[in-house]
């Protein structure tokens, strides 16, 4: 039994180690969701975390800077905007343009503009393209089954 | 014809059915005939499978705009080839290519093992039959391929399709979800061997012996299919990254890790007797993990930047993982006492214990993955509220696991079986670790400071040179009995023990890749807009903007930026990263230039014109050091794979026990 016992201490000393850097990157990357809406409520609270904001790409908002890529988004059906300063260094998708969906990680700055660090950025309607211009909506019929 | 194909499907499907209800009537009331039938309705799913997506395709090709699918997912102009591809680059057509490469993989099953195993068989043919039924009522009932456009009634015809999206007319795109499905789907076949076994209660290891190949070749497509991936990520999608951590690249990672376990935790049973229980976990964790993968990247349940539509089809996935885990582990857990270990761990320095390690830290990094992609599912069910967690998460867990996996991938293969001394651990490992130390030292005065780099490098140089010295001694000894020279002898000792040589050939194609992850410690990059004639620099080159060209094509409308590269004053290249606008999807894409070289590629991705002063171009320009040896490791790696499916030319003993397989574990093995 004594090499099960140090087995079990090996196998303990692993597993403990990984838990601890587990808990580190956790902690370190969390990122909370929330709507455009909710970070305006939660007002000088938002300033030191992370979050993870999605919304439309205003049409037409999008100002490249330098650097800097400055933008609008908005929710759907809502009125409230969200200014957004990209400052991250990895190109934007090329799926980031006007009205896609777009998840902006960063932080909220005082001054009421949000600073990303990351874009994600789906087209409409992500791999899926929608039918545009073409007279074909919705309206499909079900299978010839 | 789409009348056909729906038809097929559902006939398909039916047949699935008879070949669930036949195979357990057959076995049950021992009925030969029975079973012979619904092997035969094995083969006519394969064939209406086939029929079905021969007229997909077929529409796909000659762009009969008529199907939703062809008007969604292809357009005129497209070339042949994304015409094809566009079969799996959507919803209905992926899914469609799953249960045709599963009706193909138990096709070829069914006929392989037409005269083995009668006990056995009719059980991995119901394991085999019920996953493909589950496809099926997917391709039947919920997506269907063959939906058509109601044209007439209120819709004018479709005159050109969407087209494929853009980002997906690549060449490694249009191989890449066929590979990772040929991996995924593989899986079924040892799961439903493993499946048999359990519920016919064998007693040997038979299921391991016979499914040993096609494990080791789905587990080379799924290897090809994640890296191919990571080749289009890094080529295509223009963010200068191979690796992003998200969750559709997350689910095809989590079955390779098990998978990976398995494949070395079997050699423990094979040779030892032991882990019976462990591998039946593994094999079962693996498939169902594979399930998994294709729910996470069809139900859009965790948000993904390349999730496909959010869907309905998620309650399915759920309903059969979790039927089929149930199943699963009543089994197991009923049939333990078949299951019993036959030899048990002796010392903490043998080889039984390397596999241990090996085995475990493999599934802490499975653990580790998973949980940080699920974590804002498992944070808003306990919490309410979403929490994500990103790269940062992944990479400090990972990469410490990555490197104890390294050291293991030298110790491990060298340390003896049951238990192994100090006196010969020195003799197998003084130099290694002493080139390994050496080269730490020295890149350290050198200027290398990143320490998980160091320790990288030095580990690949030790892992590396213990797999040499292991080439090395093996074909001297040869060469000096018969006279060849050390390369005809390296290759004869390959031969001899296809096996072991090839995993050790597997094991530096890993080492090459753990150089190229580790340069990613030293990337450089920088954005800059500059006009015509103007020039930035980055590292050691001096690149200077010398025209900016636009044109047309049928599929799309491109801009272009010549920019010639020099270093030293020498000119090295002349580079042109280009912007596309596809014109039936109006996406826009950046097609990247990338100077690969060994030591370091040079990327330059053309961002757009500047908004402000349109006459600058915004040029994102990155180094990216090593990254070309994880290319070059993957072709060892699968060269090192083709190797180990060669048979050997001296047969193994334990081989001998396969079929048998209930006493007589501890035969003499040569190794």
């Amino acid at each position: 039994m004594k090499t099960y016992g140090k087995f079990a201490v090996l196998v303990v000393v692993i597993v403990g180690c990984l838990l601890w850097l587990a808990v580190g990157g956790i902690s370190e990357s969390k990122t909370y969701y929330k709507t455009i809406d909710e970070i305006s409520q939660m007002g000088p609270d938002a300033y030191g975390q992370r979050v993870r904001v999605t919304g439309d790409v205003v049409a037409g908002s999008i100002k490249r800077n330098g650097k800097e890529v400055a933008f609008t988004i908005a929710e759907q059906g809502k009125d409230r905007k969200l200014n957004v300063i990209y400052t991250g260094t990895e190109p934007l998708p090329d799926t980031f343009r006007d009205a896609a969906q777009a998840m902006a990680d960063g932080r909220m700055q005082p001054n009421g503009v949000f600073h990303a660090s990351s874009i994600a950025a789906k087209c409409p309607s992500k791999y899926e393209a929608k039918p545009t211009g073409t007279p074909v909506q919705q309206p499909l019929n079900k299978a010839s089954l | 014809m789409e009348n056909l194909g729906a038809l097929a499907l559902l006939l398909a499907f039916c047949l699935s059915l008879y070949a669930i209800a036949g195979s357990a009537a057959g076995a049950l009331k021992k009925n030969p005939f029975l079973v012979v039938s619904a092997q035969r309705a094995i083969y006519a799913i394969w064939i209406l499978i086939t029929l079905a997506s021969s007229i997909l395709v077929y529409a796909l090709l000659t762009g009969d705009m008529r199907f939703a699918y062809v008007a969604a997912h292809t357009n005129h102009a497209m070339p042949d080839v994304y015409k094809f591809s566009a079969w799996w680059g959507g919803q209905e057509g992926s899914l469609l290519l799953w249960s045709w490469l599963l009706s193909t993989y138990a096709a070829i099953v069914a006929w392989q093992n037409r005269k083995r195993f009668r006990e056995m068989m009719p059980w991995v043919l119901i394991t085999l039959a019920a996953t493909q039924c589950f496809f099926l009522i997917l391709n039947v009932f919920v997506e269907s391929p063959f939906q058509m456009l109601a044209v007439g009634k209120g819709i004018t015809a479709v005159q050109d399709g969407q087209g494929l999206n853009p980002l997906l007319q690549y060449w490694t795109m249009a191989i890449h979800p066929p590979m990772l499905y040929l991996g995924y789907v593989g899986f079924v076949v040892p799961f439903a061997f493993a499946m048999g076994s359990l519920i016919t209660r064998q007693p040997g290891d038979a299921w391991i012996h016979v499914t040993r190949r096609w494990t080791i070749v789905t587990w080379l497509f799924q290897t090809t299919g994640v890296l191919l991936g990571a080749g289009w990520a890094y080529a295509v999608l223009g963010w200068g990254g191979y690796w992003g951590w998200d969750p559709v690249e997350n689910a095809s990672l989590l079955p390779w890790i098990t998978a990976t376990a398995f494949l070395h935790s079997v050699m423990m049973q094979e040779k030892k007797g032991m882990m019976k229980v462990w591998n039946m976990v593994l094999i079962a964790s693996t498939f169902f993990l594979c399930i998994f993968g294709t729910f996470l990247t069809r139900s859009g349940i965790v948000s993904s930047v390349h999730a496909f539509g959010v869907s309905s089809i998620g309650t399915y996935f759920v309903a059969f993982i979790a039927v089929g885990l149930a199943i699963t582990a009543y089994l197991i857990l009923d049939r333990l006492p078949y299951l019993k270990t036959e030899a048990h761990l002796e010392s903490v320095l043998s080889r039984e214990s390397s596999f241990l390690f090996n085995n475990l830290i493999l599934l802490a990094s499975c653990f580790a993955v998973l949980w940080g992609t699920l974590f804002p599912v498992i944070t808003e069910a306990v919490m309410g509220e979403k929490v994500s967690v990103g790269a940062p998460f992944f990479n400090k867990v990972n990469i410490p696991i990555g490197l104890f996996l390294m050291f293991l991938t030298g110790v491990g293969p060298l340390i003896a079986w049951r238990r192994s001394s100090f006196e010969s651990l020195k003799r197998s490992f003084f130099w290694p670790a002493v080139a390994g130390l050496v080269l730490m030292a020295g890149l350290l005065i050198g200027g290398v400071r990143h320490p998980y780099a160091l320790l990288s490098f030095g580990l690949c140089l030790f892992v590396a040179w213990t797999i040499a010295a292991e080439f090395y001694k093996g074909s001297r000894a040869i060469a000096a009995r018969t006279g060849q020279n050390l390369v005809l002898a390296a290759v004869d000792l390959t031969h001899r023990n296809t096996r072991r040589y090839g995993g050790y050939i597997v094991h530096m194609g890993i080492v090459f890749m753990f150089i190229g992850f580790t340069g990613a410690a030293f990337n450089k990059d920088t954005t800059v807009e500059r006009k015509v004639g103007e020039s930035f620099e980055l590292g050691k080159y001096t690149l200077t903007v010398k025209e900016v060209l636009d044109g047309d094509t049928t599929n799309y409308a491109w801009q272009r930026a010549v920019i010639d590269v020099t270093s030293n004053g020498s000119p090295v290249a002349t580079m042109s990263p280009e912007r596309r606008v596809y014109k039936a999807s109006r996406q826009p894409t950046s097609q990247v230039h990338i100077r690969r070289r060994l030591n370091e590629d040079l990327y330059l991705n053309f961002a757009s014109m500047s908004q402000d002063s349109p006459d600058k171009a915004i040029i994102q320009a990155y180094i990216f050091p090593l990254v070309s040896w994880i290319w070059i490791g993957f072709w060892v790696l699968l060269m090192g794979t083709v190797v180990c499916l060669i048979p050997p030319k001296v047969k193994l003993a334990y081989a001998k026990t396969q079929v048998v397989g209930v006493v007589g574990k501890h035969a003499p093995v040569e190794n």
